[in-house]
This record gives structure tokens, C-alpha cells and sequence, in this order.
């Protein structure tokens, strides 16, 4: 890019510029000793091309919408349309959750996101002991079909895209999506939508596990084969940093900790038998999105880059779909404050912005009030506004990557890259992500950013503003989101209804059919489908599988 | 209603506060010890050691289980290393065996290395005798095997079980110079993975230098998928019939009491010495004049010795 | 005190969000003291009955999950029940301000909001452990 004579020029005159900046700081200290990013990388007080200075446009950019993607995964980005803008929620009945999507559709919502609550995650129906007050409190209970048949009731799943934040149970709630649509007359290859279905990042960081990881794998691939044959536009997977970042990671783990996983699920898929290139255009990534804007978007250009290289040159994928690493963002759960929370507000645009910017094909962005409670409506609408005011007033989304070129991006994309592919190499050698889970590596490499983070804000390090500076007395805050505790019994009411109403010999034999299978090498949608029909609730389906399964043991470093 | 009588009456709470007492040095332990000695001695003692990552809590937690389904109770002291820097530690062995810790017929209890002396294992010794009293049938004490203490709190055990895992590869020769000719049975755990045959063969090959009448068996398991941990719990039987049949364990016990006994004399004496020295300053005096070659360590140390004669 | 202080860190109820379990775990651990740690989902019968088995001086736990109203005053309700009512029990997650009085009535001693430094944390419990 630069010729060899003019870099040399630079490089001097950036050596000098050097001497002068150390002269004058032993004058006039600097604020700080070392400056350094939201991720604690070092940062320089000026970047030149020196500090690129390999740095070759076609090889390292290429053009949006083709390899390697970093600009982008598409030509124009947005100015065809904007990202999805995406807002997770869900919360006590399915009744209550299915008001709120309706609400979320008409204030200009583009697709909905369902939160389920903790039982129905770990594949427990609401009257299951360990169900006890968790039900409907993180998101919305589903122990049966008849749940969600209420959950989707007036939404027409042929207009919309439904993004569901499941993961060990995901196939069992994939085929009550799908039977939802069946009823609506709507058939299974005009849904569109995703499932999270990241079962490495629960053992990592999450903990919404249930099965082992050998039959947890297996549930995945049987997702990607059933989905590239009967459901071709679903997203079968969103391999997730978002909750290892959330854990404590650096952004450079964040990456090389996902796109681990990621390899993992192809390695597994293609060991299945399957073909790269039917699955790969359909596995989508969920990246955070924190406060230092300029690492954020750097991050978000070197995971496609990295990406595509991978696929290209690991995997041999052709397609190029297969290369273009496609991901949805939430902003930082872990950056907001209990304290002054409209301060979040500021934080969640910031966040925004580092989103838009870096190329991001979905976004949710959190309510001011979640280090407190679940949003309120008032509060998610805040939060939705964020979004429409960076896509229709902030010029951000008008041209494509406008960030590319900046010596100081290029430096730290090129960074985040190297980082996140040692990380890569030190797991491969371990023998791929889910043994470097097995081992502890990955919890322990998180834990660690996540215990130096913690000590550097208690020891002033790190501001956090209204939390270790600038704060104030404040009244504890008003007109919080409390679920009513009654959700618990309404939902085992519902439950004791449809096990007396449903055909329990039918259940019965769905059941036992799918056991038997477990122990086979078929694909189990199927099967888990008809017991879905059957209105079999998820959790006789996930203990089923259970008794062949057993359960994952978790493996804590500390 | 007196600990010791509470104990007796199987009062866990009792048991847990009288193993934290004898921890920390209470000399009201040691009364009550005293008082109840004569009731010890009838579970059979299990000492767990091996490599960490070996999975040796995860195995405890399945031979526990084992040991209930036969209807019998279970102890299980699990031993961490105390950080020497901060004299704090985390540990974390209940995480592997949370489905034992609402069972009544299985206690849990675990310590801290604490950095102390030769202290580790009176405080160990004495948790095993609270639970041996308390009514544990097994007792079970998991050590991670890398420093002296703890190996030799496993050794005194009747049943050392030794827990090696593939993948250690050379790790294998350091760790059988020091610690391997303590095992009495042996587990491979993780035995689905790459090189565990290998791993059992090299055990195999070292055991053949043991001319005793007890072949070590070395079982091959699977702990989290519960393999082979009967047939592991019926090596440990035997070992412990064989023990019995040959009148071996009578001899083990004397001399674990022996041991015992000496290792009591050694820390009352170093008590008694640091007492009388004032509180280390004769010592430390001592030392920094040793140190300046004013005087030798042997005349130092004959000076602090005659202080408590 | 010649002795550690001892902990046990529990997350009760069904979230995986152990971070913050792990941090405080952390650093009381560098604070001298010894931290039992449990793991994920525990029930309050679990983290009851290993407290009494730890003899621990603090049952710290740890829930985001948003059922703190029926977990954590369970576990002080067994605790009585098993006459261990010695045992300070804090708590600490993303606990509404709303909950904080009916948890400290049933006998919760202090809930540790989002932002709480670790050393208010430590100091909380050197200063108000019941045994000596």
C-alpha cells in the first residue's frame, strides 16, 4: 500500500514525533501512566502507517460483500436497509409476552427476539421442583406447544423473523416453532428467523446446560441437517462472544473464544457428514458491544476477517456465503450501572454507534434499568429510539465501513486479529474448544481478564462514571418491571390442565419413540417434533433424553 | 448438650464444628479426641491422590455413590492448597459432588492446607476420626499429589487409591519416582481418551518391580460416565480383605499410630521450644548471630535445647 | 482471630451468570480467607446442608435469576430449622432496591447491589461474623 521510500519517511518523522511526545510528557505528565483500551491493550498516542505497515488494501479490505469481508458482508450495507432492529424480551406468561411483541411490532420493532425463563432453558416444565419462583422471571415460560401456540397468537410467522435465545433444549422449541406455523398454515420453509443454539458458550460462560457434550453436539448437527432440508432460511446457530465478553473477557478473547466454538460446531458438522457449504451460509454469530467504540468496531472487522480465512482456507468452503460471517449485537449488559442509570442511556448509544459502525446485521440494545430489574415498557422504548436515531439521524449507516483507513482501526483490527488467532492455535492444541472447555483453559483465560477488570476499577484504574467517581446520593429508583409471583401457579394450573386434557397414551409412544432413537445415530427433529404434535411438554421431551443423555458436569476454575 | 455426647449421637453439626476446633488448634479438641478415641477405628479409610485435573473429585463423587447404593455411609475429607501468599484458598470439590450434599448418609468436609508444619495432617487425622465416630463407614480423603504432605496423608490411609489420567506423558517418570510406590489400587481416569492403554501399561510395567503378595490392580474408568467405578470399589474390598486376611492392616495401623505418635511428640516439643525461646527471639537472636558466623548453628542450637530440659 | 475466616459462595437458583460469584470468591480468597465454592444451581437444601457440613461462618449468595424472594429467605429458614442460626448469609446480584427490606427481615444481614466494591463486601463480613 504505502511504497517503501515514503514509509521510511514516515517512519522517521514518527520516530521523532516519538522523542518529542516522551520529551514533552517528563515536562507535562500525561493523565495517566499508560492509556489502554476498554480491554486493557495498550494504546499509543498517535498511530501512523508506520504502524501498518504491510498493510495491503484488496488483501487486508477487499470490497463490502466480498472476501474478506472486513468492510462488510454486504455491497451497500445499510442503505439498503437498516440492521434489524431487535429487541429481546419476554417475560412471565405467554399471554403477557405475546402483548409486549405486539406492542414491540407497532412502535416499529423489525423482528422479535424471545427470552425464555430459566426452567424452560434448562429444559425444566414450571412445576418441576428446581422451577421454583424462576418461572417467567428472566423470560417467558413454554412448557408446551399450547404455550407458544399462545406466544405467536396474531403474528403471522411468514412476516416475521423470530430470534430465540435458546440453547440446550433449541431443537425442542425449533419444533414448537415450527408447529405453531403449521397450525397457521404457514410451512416450514417460509420461516425465517434464528435460534441461539450455542451449547460450548453455556459450558463457558452461560450455564444454561443439560446434556453432555458428545449428545449436545449431536442435537446440533441434527439441527443443521433437518433446518438445510426442511427450513432452509433458518439461522440454525448464533455462535455467541456476547456472554463470554459478558463473563469478563477481552474483545480479543471475545473473538478467538467464539470463533473456536464456531470451528468446533463445523468440525462436528462436517464429521457428520454434511457439507460445508449447506450449512456454513446459515451460521450466524452474537457479538457485545461495549463502550470503547473504536476496539468495538476494530473487533467486529477482524472476526469477519478472520472468519473468512477460516473457512477459506480451513475448511475449503466455495460458497462464498459460507465466508461472510454475518452477527448479531447486544450492547454491554455488564457496562451499565445500577447507579445514575439514565447515565446508561449514553452508554447503550455509544455502544450503538460501535454496532452500526463495525457492520452489525441485527442489534438489541439494553434498557437503562437492566442492572436493576427487567425493562419496563417506557424504558425499552428508550432504548429502541437509540437505534432509530443513530439509523435515520446520525449519518453513521449512509456510507459503508467509514471507519476503514484510520491507521489507529487498521492497527487494532490487525491486532485483535493476531490476538484472537494465538488464542485459536492455543486450542487447537489443546484439541479444539470443547476439550479446552473440558480443561478449564477458556473459563480460566476469562476469569482472569475478569478479576483484573474488577481490581482496576476498585483501585481507581478504571473510572466508571456515577459508580467509583462522580457519583451522588440517589433515591432507590421507581416503577421498576416486577413479574407478578402468581406466574408460577397460573403456569402449573395450565400445565395440570393440558396433562389431563391431552392423548397420554400418544404421548406416551412420542415418547418412547424418541428415547429409542437417542440411542440411534437418526436425526431426532423428527422425532422431537412429533412429540411436540403430541403436545408432550419440553420437559418430559428434555427428560427423555436425559435418562439416555445424563447431564453435563461442569468444569469451575478458579 | 456437650459436643462430644452430640456426636456421638450423630449430630452433624457437632461433627463439622469439632473438625473445625481440632483446625485451628483448640486444645478442647484434642480433650474430646481423647475421650472418644476408643470409638475409632472402624471405618475403613480411603486415601485419594494423583495429578491435578485427574478428575479425582469427580471419581470420589461416583465411588460414593457406589458405596450408598450398598447401603453404607461415606466421609469425604477433600484437601486444596491454602495460597502461602494471601493464607486464603478456594475450594472448589463440592462443585463435583452436588448431588451427595443433601444425601444424610454422606458428609463432605473441606480444608485448606493452611501452610502449616506437619499440621495438615493432625488436622486431617483428626477430621477422620470425628466422621469415623460420627458413623462414616468410608472415609474417604482427596489430595491433590504434589507436595509431601499431602501424599503422606493419603499414604496413611488403609487404601491408597491412585488416580492417573492419559496425556501426562513424561510427567508419568517424575511422578512415579516420589509418589507412585504408594499405591495400593490404581484408576486411569478420562480412559476413552487418546493413550490411556499406554498410560496403563507404564503403570503396569513399574508395578512389576513390587515383589509384595499385593499386586496393585489398575483399573481403567470413565468417571463422569460412571464406568468402571464398581469394579474400582471392588479392587478397594479386596485390597482392604486382603489387608485383613493377612493380618497386614493391624501392622499398618500400628505404624500409622506409631507415626502418629511421633508426629505429636515433634510438634509439642517445636511448641514447648518456641514457647520457652520467648516467643522465636532467642531463635531469631540466635540466628542472625549465626548468620554473621559470631556463632555456629550446632552451639545455637544445643542453647535452645537446654531452655526447655 | 487466629484462624480464616470461612465462606461458602453459592449461586442458588437456575441463572449461569456465575462471574460475580467467582470474582467475590476471588477476592476473599486474597483476603485470607477460605471460600468454599459450590457452582451452579444449588438449592437452599444443598447450600444449607453443606453449610453446616463446612462449619462456615458466611453463606454468600449470589442470584441473578430474579428469584431471590423465595430463595434466600429459605435458606434462612432451613438454617434455623437446623438450629445453625450462627452463620452470617449475605447476598448479592441484580436484587431490586423494592426487595432489599423484606429480605433483610427475613434475615438476610446485607444484599450487595451491582457495583459493590469486593472490599465492602470483605469488610461487611469481617465486621459482623457472629463467631469469634
Amino acid at each position: 500500500m504505502f511504497d517503501k521510500e515514503k514509509l521510511g519517511q514516515i517512519k522517521e518523522s514518527a520516530e521523532a514525533f516519538q522523542a518529542k511526545h516522551q520529551k514533552s510528557i517528563e515536562k507535562r505528565p500525561e493523565r495517566k501512566q499508560t492509556f489502554e483500551t476498554g480491554s486493557g491493550a495498550e494504546v499509543n498516542v498517535l498511530y501512523t502507517p508506520a504502524d501498518i505497515p504491510e498493510f495491503d488494501y484488496m488483501e487486508d479490505l477487499g470490497m463490502p460483500g466480498s472476501y474478506p469481508y472486513t468492510r462488510g458482508v454486504q455491497t451497500n450495507m445499510y442503505r439498503g436497509r437498516f440492521w434489524t432492529m431487535r429487541m429481546y424480551a419476554g417475560f412471565a406468561t405467554a399471554e403477557e409476552s405475546n402483548k409486549r411483541y405486539k406492542y414491540l411490532i407497532e412502535q416499529g420493532s423489525m423482528g422479535l427476539s424471545v427470552a425464555f425463563d430459566l426452567p424452560t432453558q434448562i429444559g425444566y416444565d414450571s412445576d418441576h421442583a428446581l422451577a421454583e419462583g424462576e418461572v417467567g422471571k428472566v423470560g417467558v415460560a413454554i412448557d408446551s406447544l399450547a404455550d407458544m401456540e399462545i406466544l405467536f397468537d396474531g403474528i403471522p410467522l411468514d412476516k416475521v423473523s423470530t430470534s430465540m435465545t435458546i440453547n440446550a433444549p433449541a431443537s425442542v422449541l425449533l419444533a414448537m416453532y415450527i408447529a405453531v406455523a403449521e397450525k397457521q398454515g404457514v410451512s416450514s420453509d417460509q420461516l425465517r428467523g434464528t435460534i441461539q443454539n450455542d451449547i460450548l458458550k453455556e459450558y463457558i460462560a452461560r450455564g444454561t446446560y443439560i446434556f453432555p457434550t458428545e449428545p449436545s453436539m449431536r442435537l446440533i448437527t441434527n439441527i443443521f441437517e433437518y433446518c438445510s432440508k426442511h427450513v432452509p432460511q433458518w439461522n440454525t446457530i448464533s455462535i455467541s462472544g456476547y456472554h463470554i465478553r459478558e463473563a469478563g473477557s477481552t474483545a480479543a478473547q471475545e473473538v478467538g473464544f467464539t470463533l473456536a466454538d464456531g470451528i468446533a460446531y463445523v468440525d462436528a458438522a462436517i464429521k457428520a457428514g454434511l457439507d460445508v457449504d449447506v450449512f456454513a451460509p446459515r451460521l450466524s454469530f452474537f457479538f457485545n458491544a461495549h463502550n470503547d467504540i473504536l476496539e468495538e468496531v476494530a473487533k467486529y472487522r477482524a472476526a469477519r476477517r478472520l472468519w473468512a480465512r477460516i473457512m477459506k482456507e480451513r475448511f475449503g468452503a466455495k460458497d462464498p456465503k459460507s465466508m461472510a460471517l454475518k452477527f448479531h449485537t447486544q450492547t454491554g449488559g455488564s457496562t451499565l450501572t445500577a447507579q445514575q442509570p439514565e447515565n446508561n442511556i449514553v452508554r447503550v448509544a455509544i455502544q450503538t454507534l460501535a454496532a452500526v459502525l463495525g457492520g452489525t446485521q441485527s442489534l438489541h440494545t439494553n434498557s437503562k434499568d437492566e442492572a436493576l430489574a427487567l425493562p419496563t415498557e417506557d424504558s425499552v422504548r428508550v432504548a429502541l429510539r437509540t437505534q432509530q436515531i443513530v439509523a435515520y439521524e446520525s449519518g453513521a449507516a449512509d456510507t459503508v465501513d467509514p471507519l476503514a483507513g484510520s491507521y489507529y482501526i487498521e492497527a487494532k483490527t490487525n491486532q485483535i486479529e493476531k490476538e484472537a488467532m494465538e488464542y485459536i492455535k492455543k486450542i487447537d492444541e489443546i484439541g479444539g474448544a470443547p476439550k479446552a472447555i473440558d480443561a478449564g483453559y477458556i473459563q480460566q483465560e476469562i476469569m482472569d481478564a475478569a478479576y483484573n477488570y474488577q481490581k482496576d476499577i476498585e483501585a481507581g484504574k478504571r473510572i466508571i462514571v456515577g459508580m467509583n467517581k462522580f457519583q451522588i446520593k440517589e433515591e432507590a429508583p421507581k416503577g421498576l418491571l416486577k413479574v407478578d409471583p402468581s406466574v408460577g401457579e397460573l403456569q402449573k394450573n395450565k400445565l395440570a390442565e393440558l396433562r389431563a386434557k391431552r392423548d397420554n397414551a400418544l404421548v406416551q409412544s412420542k415418547l418412547e419413540a424418541l428415547k429409542a432413537a437417542c440411542s440411534t445415530d437418526a436425526n431426532l427433529m423428527p422425532f422431537i417434533l412429533d412429540a411436540v404434535r403430541a403436545y408432550a411438554t419440553l420437559g418430559e421431551i428434555c427428560g427423555v433424553m436425559r435418562e439416555v443423555f445424563g447431564e453435563y458436569q461442569q468444569s469451575v476454575q478458579l | 448438650m456437650a459436643l462430644a455426647e452430640r456426636l456421638l449421637q450423630g449430630d452433624k453439626r457437632a461433627a463439622a464444628r469439632l473438625i473445625s476446633m481440632a483446625e485451628n488448634h483448640d486444645p478442647e479438641a484434642v480433650e474430646i479426641l481423647k475421650s472418644l478415641y476408643q470409638r475409632t477405628g472402624r471405618a475403613h479409610v480411603i486415601g485419594i491422590t494423583g495429578p491435578p485435573g485427574a478428575g479425582k473429585s469427580t471419581l470420589t463423587d461416583k465411588l460414593a455413590k457406589a458405596i450408598r447404593a450398598r447401603g453404607k455411609t461415606v466421609g469425604i475429607i477433600a484437601v486444596d492448597p491454602t495460597s502461602p501468599f494471601t493464607g486464603g484458598s478456594i475450594l472448589g470439590d463440592r462443585v463435583r459432588m452436588n448431588d451427595l450434599s443433601t444425601d444424610p448418609g454422606v458428609f463432605i468436609r473441606s480444608m485448606g492446607t493452611r501452610g502449616h508444619l506437619g499440621g495438615l495432617s493432625k488436622a486431617t487425622q483428626a477430621a477422620v476420626k470425628v466422621l469415623d465416630i460420627y458413623g462414616a463407614d468410608y472415609i474417604f480423603i482427596e489430595t491433590v499429589g504434589v507436595g509431601q504432605s499431602e501424599v503422606d496423608i493419603a499414604k496413611n490411609a488403609d487404601t491408597t487409591l491412585m488416580v492417573m489420567v492419559p496425556g501426562l506423558g513424561d510427567d508419568i517418570q517424575a511422578i512415579k519416582a516420589g509418589i507412585m510406590e504408594i499405591g495400593d489400587v490404581f484408576a486411569v481416569n478420562k480412559a476413552d481418551r487418546d493413550g490411556a492403554k499406554r498410560t496403563a501399561t507404564e503403570i503396569e510395567m513399574m508395578l512389576d518391580f513390587n515383589k509384595t503378595d499385593w499386586r496393585p490392580p489398575v483399573q481403567m474408568v470413565i468417571a463422569v460416565d460412571n464406568k468402571g467405578v464398581e469394579e474400582l470399589l471392588g479392587h478397594i474390598m479386596d485390597h482392604m480383605t486382603h489387608m485383613k486376611e493377612t493380618g497386614k492392616l493391624e501392622k499398618k495401623r500400628v505404624l500409622n499410630s506409631k507415626l502418629e505418635i511421633i508426629d505429636l511428640i515433634q510438634e509439642n516439643l517445636m511448641r514447648m521450644i518456641l514457647d520457652k525461646s520467648s516467643k522465636e527471639d532467642l531463635i531469631n537472636n540466635l540466628a542472625t548471630e549465626v548468620a554473621a558466623r559470631k556463632a555456629d548453628p550446632y552451639t545455637a542450637a544445643e542453647m535452645v535445647l537446654k531452655e526447655i530440659k | 482471630m487466629d484462624r480464616p475466616i470461612r465462606v461458602l459462595v453459592a449461586k442458588p437458583g437456575l441463572d449461569g451468570h456465575d462471574r460475580g460469584a467467582k470474582v467475590i470468591a476471588r477476592a476473599l480468597r486474597d483476603a485470607g480467607m477460605e471460600v468454599i465454592y459450590t457452582g451452579l444451581r444449588q438449592t437452599p437444601e444443598q447450600i444449607v446442608n453443606a453449610t453446616i457440613q463446612e462449619d462456615v461462618d458466611v453463606v454468600a449468595m449470589s442470584i441473578l435469576s430474579g428469584a431471590h424472594n423465595t430463595l434466600l429467605p429459605k435458606v434462612v429458614e432451613l438454617l434455623k430449622a437446623e438450629k445453625a442460626d450462627d452463620v452470617l448469609v449475605i447476598g448479592g446480584g441484580v436484587i431490586p432496591d423494592d426487595d432489599i427490606p423484606f429480605l433483610k427481615e427475613k434475615g438476610i444481614a446485607e444484599i450487595f447491589t451491582p457495583g459493590t466494591p469486593t472490599s465492602v463486601t470483605i469488610d461487611f463480613i469481617r465486621a459482623n461474623i457472629k463467631r469469634k
